[in-house]
Parts: C-alpha cells; sequence; structure tokens
C-alpha cells in the first residue's frame, strides 16, 4: 500500500544511488525545511479556517463562505491583508527585541515539529530524549512573549505579558508532570517507544485511572499554556490590557497568531502521541483479527483523526466557558492542579510496579 | 476634551508613584462599557483603589430641550434616553401628562401598554445576558441572546413601525391599534422562550467559572444601597424592595399577579440572579394579560394643543434599570417651565466607586456588567 | 405616617417651616441655613426615617433659584419635598452628602448646570460639561449664540 514511509525510503536511496552521501543528506535536510515551512503555512491555513466554521457552528451562524470554495480560501485572504498593512514600530520601542520576538515564538513551534511523528516511520528526528526535547522547546517561547511585552514600550502589553509568562511557567508544571506519568508506563523517553508500546492498546485505556486523570489534566495545562480560553486574559479585549502583540501589525502579527495556532497543532499531538497512540490504529489486546482490520487504515490518517479531534475539542472549550480572572487561575494550578499531578504520578507508579495496568 | 495632565493632577487622591499607585483609563471607547463611559482607576498592582466616572460624553442637554418642547414633543426625547427601554420611559412620560391634565385612558389602551413594556424589559434584559457573558469572556451566550431579541423587535416592528426607538405612546393612549399578527406572535414568542430559559441558565448560571468570577464580586449592603439611591435589580440584589410596580402600582399593575424578586446575596451573582428571574415573571405577567385585551378605543380623546396646570407632578415607573422618575413644573402654558428626570443609572452609577474598591481589575467588568449600565440614560 | 401626623409632626420640631399647598405630597420651604439640621433630622429620627432621597434637583424662577429636595421612607413608605429658596447672586446651600449618599452625584449636577455652590461638598466639579466650559446652561439666562438655536 502506498505509505509515506514507502515514499520516503525511495527518495532517500534514489538520492544515495545519483549523489554522494553528504549532498544526499543536504538535499534531504533541505527537502525537509521546505516541508516543515510548508507544514507551518499549511496548518495555519486550516486550522484558522477551522476555528471560524467550529465557532459558527456553535453560535448559530454560518461563518465564512464567501471566498473559495464554502470559505476555504478565507485564510489566505486574511494572510495577504496582513502582509500588506503597515509594519508600525512604536516610537521608544527597543528595536531589535521588538523585531525578534515573532521569529523567536515561530522558531520554538517549528523546532517542536521535529520528534513529532506524523505516521509510522516517519518522523524528521527521533531523538532518544524527544518527551523531553519537547518540553524543553516549548519553555523558549516564554522567551518570545516576554519580549514582544518589553520592547512594545507600552504598559499595557508588558501587563499582559507578565500575565501571559507567569501563566506559561506555572502550566508548564502540571503539563510536564502528565507527561512523566505516562513515560513511566513506558519507560523511554523516545516518541518511536512510547508509540511502540501501545501496540496492544492505547494509553489511556491500558492506564485506566491514572492516565485518565493524567490526561485531564494535561488537557486543561496545554490550553493554559497556548493562551488559550478559559485562560486567555492575556489577550481578551473586554479587560483592560490588550495583551503583549498589541503593538504588533501587519507580517509580524500574522507570524504570532500562526504560531499560536501551530502551537495548538503541536500540543495535540503531543496528547494524541501520549495518550492516543499518535499513528498507531486502534488494537484491542490479541484480538487478531480486529486489529488486522484496524490495520488497513493508514497510520498517517489515524494520526490526523486523533490531532483534529482534541483539536476540535480545545476550540470547543473556547466558545463555551468565560474567563478566568489571573489570580483563579493561577490559584488553580498552584493549588489544585499541582498537587493532583503529584498524587496521580504516585499512583501511576504503584500502578506500574505492580503490574496493575492492562 | 480633558488634557491629560488636569485628569491626574486635579483628580483627587491619586498622584503617580505615591506608594505605587498607577493611574489608568478605561474608555471612553472600550469594549466592555456599554455606551461612552470614562473612568478613571487608580491601581495599587491588580487591586482597585478608586474607580471615578467622567460623564458627559454624551450629554444632550435633553432637560433644556424639553423646556422649549411641547407636552406631545418632548416624550420622544426619552427613548433616546435609556434606548433599552424605550416604551417604558415614554410610558413614564404620558401618564405624567396625563396625570396633569385627569385623563382616563381606555382599558384597552392600559392592556397594550402594559404588555408592550413588559415585552421591553424582556428584550432590554436578553441583551444586558448577551452582553455581560461576553464581557466575562463567553461569547457564544450573545448569540443566543440576540436570536431571542430578535423575535421581540420583530414584533415591535410589525406593530410600532420601529425596532429600537419606538414611539409609540402619546398622552391618552397609544398611537396607532395592535397588528393582527400581534396576539399569535407574542403567544409564539413566549411559548419559545420559555424552554430557552432553561437553556440560559443552563450554560452561564451554574457554570462553575461563571459563579466564581461573580460571587463576592461588588458588594454592596442594604444601608448603602439605599443610600446611594440604587433602584431596580442593583438595590433588589442587596434585599431592598423597591419595585414601583408593586409599591406605587400605575396602570393595572395592582390586580396582575407577579412576584417582586429580591435577593440578599448583596454581591453581583445576587444582581444577576434577580434580573434572570426578572425575566420569568414578566413571561407571567404577558401570559396574564395577552389572551385578555379587551375591545374598545385605543386613545382617548384629547386637545390637540396639551397646556398643563400650573404645579408640580411627579411620576415613577419600572425601567429594567430602575426607577425612572418625571418631575414636571409647570407654569399653565404649551411647553413645561422645567423637567427632570430621575434617570436610574445615574444613581446606580455613583455607586460603583463604593462596589469596586478593593477587587481586582477583572472584577470591574463584572461589576459594571452586573449594575447594567446604559450610559445615555446617566448623561441624558 | 400620614400626612396629618407628618404635619403636626414638622410643625412642632420645626416651626419655621411653611407649607407650600396643592402638591400631590407634602411640601416645605425651609430656609438655606436651616437645612442641614432639618436634613439630619429627617433622616435620623425613629418616626420618620426618611433614607432614600430620590430627586434633587433646581428651578429656576428668574428672580431666585429653589432646590427641590424629594424623600422618602423605605420602612413607612411615607413622602416628604422639601424646597429652599436661594438667592440668585450668591446660590449657596450645604451639602447633605453624608446624610444621603447619593447626593454626591446630584449636587455636582446641580452645580454643573445651575451653578449653586454646595459648602462642605467632598469634590464640587463639573460633572456632565468639560472642565473649561463658562457659564451655567440650565439658567434661564443663558445665552449660547453657538450651541442654542433659537425658533
Amino acid at each position: 500500500m502506498l505509505s509515506l514511509e514507502t515514499i520516503t525510503n525511495n527518495v532517500h536511496d534514489w538520492l544515495n544511488n545519483h549523489v554522494s552521501s553528504t549532498w544526499a543528506t543536504i538535499i534531504e535536510m533541505l527537502i525537509v525545511g521546505l516541508l516543515v515551512i510548508g507544514l507551518f503555512a499549511m496548518l495555519g491555513l486550516i486550522l484558522v479556517l477551522m476555528e471560524r466554521k467550529v465557532s459558527a457552528f456553535m453560535q448559530i451562524r454560518v461563518g465564512p463562505n464567501r471566498v473559495g470554495f464554502k470559505g476555504s480560501l478565507q485564510t489566505l485572504a486574511d494572510t495577504l491583508k496582513l502582509v500588506l498593512k503597515e509594519g508600525l514600530t512604536p516610537k521608544g520601542a527597543d528595536k531589535f527585541l521588538f523585531n525578534l520576538a515573532p521569529y523567536v515564538v515561530m522558531c520554538a513551534a517549528m523546532l517542536i515539529l521535529a520528534p513529532i511523528a506524523f505516521a509510522k516511520n516517519f518522523q524528521i528526528w527521533d531523538i532518544n530524549i524527544g518527551v523531553l526535547y519537547i518540553s524543553a522547546i516549548s519553555s523558549i517561547s516564554v522567551i518570545g512573549i516576554l519580549m514582544a511585552g518589553w520592547a512594545s514600550n507600552n504598559k499595557y502589553s508588558l501587563l499582559g505579558a507578565m500575565r501571559s509568562g507567569a501563566q506559561i511557567v506555572s502550566y508548564e508544571l502540571s503539563a510536564g508532570f502528565s507527561v512523566l506519568c505516562i513515560v513511566i508506563l513506558t519507560g523511554s523517553l523516545q516518541i518511536s517507544d512510547i508509540i511502540n508500546a501501545q501496540q496492544n492498546g492505547w494509553f489511556i485505556f491500558k492506564g485506566h485511572i491514572p492516565a485518565i486523570i493524567s490526561f485531564i489534566i494535561f488537557i486543561i495545562a496545554v490550553t493554559a499554556e497556548t493562551n488559550r480560553a478559559p485562560f486567555d486574559l492575556a489577550e481578551a479585549e473586554s479587560e483592560l490590557t490588550a495583551g503583549f502583540h498589541t503593538e504588533y501589525s501587519g507580517m509580524k502579527f500574522a507570524l504570532f497568531f500562526l504560531a499560536e495556532y501551530v502551537n495548538i497543532f503541536v500540543v495535540c499531538a503531543i496528547g494524541a502521541i501520549l495518550f492516543f497512540g499518535g499513528w498507531m490504529p486502534l488494537h484491542i489486546g490479541n484480538w487478531q483479527g480486529f486489529n488486522q482490520v484496524m490495520d488497513y487504515i493508514p497510520s498517517s490518517l489515524w494520526f490526523i483523526l486523533k490531532v483534529f479531534g482534541l483539536i476540535f475539542l480545545i476550540m470547543w472549550f473556547r466558545w463555551t466557558f468565560p474567563r478566568l480572572r489571573v489570580d483563579q487561575l493561577l490559584n488553580l494550578e498552584w493549588k489544585y492542579l499541582l498537587p493532583l499531578s503529584l498524587v496521580n504520578l504516585l499512583l501511576m507508579t504503584v500502578v506500574a510496579i505492580m503490574g496493575w495496568h492492562f | 476634551m480633558y488634557r491629560t495632565t488636569d485628569i491626574l493632577t486635579n483628580t483627587p487622591n491619586t498622584s503617580l508613584g505615591e506608594a505605587g499607585y498607577m493611574v489608568i483609563n478605561v474608555g471612553p471607547q472600550h469594549p466592555a462599557t456599554h455606551g461612552v463611559l470614562h473612568l478613571v482607576i487608580t491601581l495599587s498592582g491588580e487591586t482597585i483603589i478608586n474607580v471615578e466616572p467622567h460623564l458627559g460624553y454624551i450629554h444632550r442637554s435633553i432637560e433644556k430641550m424639553c423646556e422649549s418642547l411641547t407636552y406631545r414633543q418632548f416624550i420622544y426625547t426619552t427613548s433616546r434616553m435609556d434606548y433599552l427601554s424605550s416604551h417604558i420611559n415614554n410610558h413614564c412620560c404620558a401618564l405624567s401628562v396625563e396625570k396633569g391634565l385627569q385623563i382616563e385612558i381606555p382599558d384597552r389602551a392600559k392592556y397594550i401598554r402594559i404588555i408592550l413594556d413588559e415585552l421591553t424589559r424582556l428584550a432590554s434584559h436578553q441583551l444586558w445576558w448577551g452582553a455581560m457573558a461576553m464581557d466575562i469572556g463567553a461569547i457564544t451566550p450573545f448569540f443566543y441572546a440576540f436570536r431571542e431579541r430578535e423575535m421581540i423587535n420583530d414584533i415591535m416592528e410589525e406593530t410600532c413601525g420601529a425596532r429600537l426607538t419606538m414611539n409609540y405612546m402619546v398622552p391618552g393612549g397609544v398611537m396607532y391599534d395592535l397588528h393582527p399578527n400581534f396576539q399569535k406572535k407574542v403567544k409564539e414568542f413566549i411559548a419559545f422562550f420559555k424552554s430557552k430559559i432553561n437553556e440560559y441558565d443552563e450554560i452561564l448560571t451554574g457554570n462553575i467559572i461563571f459563579q466564581n468570577r461573580m460571587k463576592g464580586v461588588g458588594i454592596i449592603s442594604k444601608e448603602d444601597a439605599i443610600s446611594y439611591g440604587c433602584t431596580g435589580p442593583t438595590a433588589r440584589g442587596s434585599g431592598v424592595s423597591c419595585d414601583v410596580r408593586k409599591l406605587y402600582p400605575y396602570e393595572i399593575y395592582s390586580s396582575i399577579e407577579f412576584d417582586e424578586i429580591i435577593n440578599n446575596g448583596c454581591d453581583s451573582f445576587a444582581r444577576y440572579e434577580v434580573r434572570m428571574q426578572e425575566m420569568k415573571q414578566s413571561l407571567k405577567i404577558i401570559e396574564q394579560l395577552i389572551d385578555n385585551i379587551p375591545e374598545g378605543d385605543f386613545q382617548a380623546k384629547t386637545k390637540t394643543v396639551l397646556k398643563l396646570p400650573k404645579g408640580e407632578f411627579y411620576t415613577r415607573v419600572e425601567t429594567a434599570r430602575g426607577e425612572f422618575g418625571v418631575y414636571i413644573v409647570s407654569e399653565g402654558g404649551t411647553t413645561p417651565y422645567r423637567i427632570k428626570f430621575r434617570s436610574p443609572g445615574f444613581s446606580n452609577l455613583s455607586a460603583l466607586n463604593h462596589m469596586a474598591k478593593g477587587n481586582k481589575i477583572g472584577d470591574l467588568v463584572a461589576i459594571m456588567g452586573s449594575i447594567d449600565l446604559v450610559i445615555p440614560d446617566i448623561d441624558r | 405616617m400620614t400626612n396629618e401626623e407628618l404635619k403636626l409632626f414638622l410643625s412642632e420640631k420645626f416651626p419655621s417651616l411653611i407649607i407650600e399647598e396643592g402638591n400631590e405630597w407634602l411640601t416645605y420651604y425651609t430656609e438655606a441655613n436651616e437645612w442641614k439640621l432639618l436634613a439630619n433630622e429627617l433622616c435620623s429620627n425613629i418616626s420618620l426615617q426618611f433614607n432614600f432621597l430620590f430627586c434633587l434637583t433646581c428651578i429656576d424662577w428668574k428672580t431666585h433659584l429653589t432646590m427641590v429636595y424629594h424623600l422618602t421612607s423605605t420602612t413607612f413608605k411615607h413622602t416628604v419635598v422639601i424646597k429652599s429658596k436661594l438667592n440668585k447672586e450668591n446660590p449657596e446651600i450645604e451639602t447633605v452628602c453624608n446624610i444621603w449618599r447619593t447626593a454626591e452625584f446630584h449636587e455636582r449636577e446641580v452645580y454643573d448646570l445651575f451653578g449653586v455652590k454646595f459648602l462642605n461638598h467632598p469634590d464640587l466639579r463639573r460633572l456632565l460639561l468639560t472642565d473649561d466650559w463658562k457659564g451655567h446652561p440650565l439658567l434661564k439666562d443663558y445665552e449660547d449664540p453657538i450651541n442654542m438655536i433659537k425658533l
């Protein structure tokens, strides 16, 4: 069957047969770089449109439906508009940091795409500390946000950036603990190991209670990390401050905007990998027949379905819940989620040692 | 209009740098202030020390204008004041002229006026609910509220000819008779809305995030509410019984069965609950009246040129925001000598500083939403 | 209390009050310098308890100004109207902010539109008009050739 794995293998073989191996590596790097940038752009396009259509569906209206077939080219039109806008830099802003901030955020978002497995044997870099790498790089985007807030020379931007920074740093802890729970079940930080360990069932079923608690905490934590509602006070319009990206316009704002949506994709992809098996089809224990039928559906399709399911869930949150106040938000993390995740970690350790998982 | 330095130096209790206080402006153009309201807020970190409203951005000197308008003309300036309760305001002015001239209005007109009043109250509370949810951060309820409000607007458009400033009340009754579809449409609306009110409770009232944002925020005690002159749901949320429809009944309110909703919570959530229950009570009132509209004239015969006798008259009604009063001083001419409109928002706003002290900035939006401010009503 | 009882009570305590007949509620005229005492008594007296000031306004009678205060009691449900004549050149009266907090904004509005000075008001500034506006618009002799259109 035509799978992404065979395509990559064919390309690799063809290149090695025709040019020397160093050139082959360099050409492969270029191809991968172009694909990542292309994926970044495509994801931005699709997710922004998806958000608008999903929100319209929940608000009993139609959403964009004029530009392109049923509104599919709407984001393209929006990006074109943003590119053509005048990029203003406020007087007194720190020019170097002001210009650097969107690129830092965007690069962090793109770097995390490296260890994610989109299909069977279709990873850019299967590093042996995959999960740790992801946690580390996602912390770099905080620097970008703080830079944006500080360099804007605007007290509302600074307030928004500080709030956002505090929020992201706090919720990284809970997210990290949820991820650790799954690592306990696997015994390895490598992404391909984690996925292969879910051969006979996804971790959310195998790990039963601790894994489900871990998943719930993970979803709440990543919603807060990506500054999505109900934790979006850093960019809330009806509050006082308008957020760290107030002073950005034109292409730089477009980069922040796209980077936010790619972040959502990335954290949902991590959630899918850790809890729902990544590209692994739904297998149930030793039911050979069932498993074989499931294997017919290509692995990339499984991955896409899972990730977009989680993205829909996160978008659903945004249009249902009101916003939390900043002290309630930090309260939630430090007084409720963190102790709960510590207890859950212990529980998962006990379950793993005693072998009480499926 | 104001030079920035004047605001900072002349505003009492503020000066930059003193004990780390920061002074910021909210408005006049701002998504969360309902109209053009300029608030100068003194903050210490995230805690509010002082809120000072600067009014007058939409002051149109209505009271002075009315001194040169006849008694038939001045009624419609009030629908531009509190545009969400336009029928109720017009009703008050019509009542005051009728009181001065001792006109008896026919029963049919009374029924029509009350049904339209209650529909207006419902529409106003629906918009309040949607806008409040949007300020707190839940954007979806806004669309649901407007779907129902559209139904009321359609009914108004058929009968009165306009959707927002419905100039329909005249001294003596109403301007035209009801549209033939009126009863049918109102009954359809009642049946539809009854199921939706429970939906409103499910989406927002029971939501724990919403409750945490509203409970314990913006507390005003009963004595303070009376002292600040608060009326309407703002006062009833603190336990003050002040519904004009019950205390000083006008038209046929004394013969209709409905409850006055009082909640002793004293915080924003109590005010929220009062308005939700008021919506249900309005539905109850309309149900009692819609089938029994008597036949007859819709307008009493009055002279073309109305002249109120020398003296002074005060009339009050219950709008969606509180007690609206019209105080006319007449010297016997065709135009009033002095009119004072006692608007409910003016007194409710004066309590904002008291309610917001000590809370965080995020709470300010919740408090303003729960008081339900309409700024043209305050500035007149 | 009914109107009769109120009349008796008030005429005993404050013999200098003058009744104005022909209005729906009991209306009294008081001197400007006695207003503060009267207001205190009306609010704090156990059998009166006029705790709700629902309308505070001023009327320009061309020769003098009249302040009008509408008071009611939420416990006893009786209403009284107190008026006070002020002279036109220098209209001054005591503030009642510390008795009824609603008066803060209402008195600022009357100062803005009529020019009445309220003694001991905590923050007497213009409320509805801009800070640098000249004149007091609701007075009958206010002239503004730019903004006022006379038909």
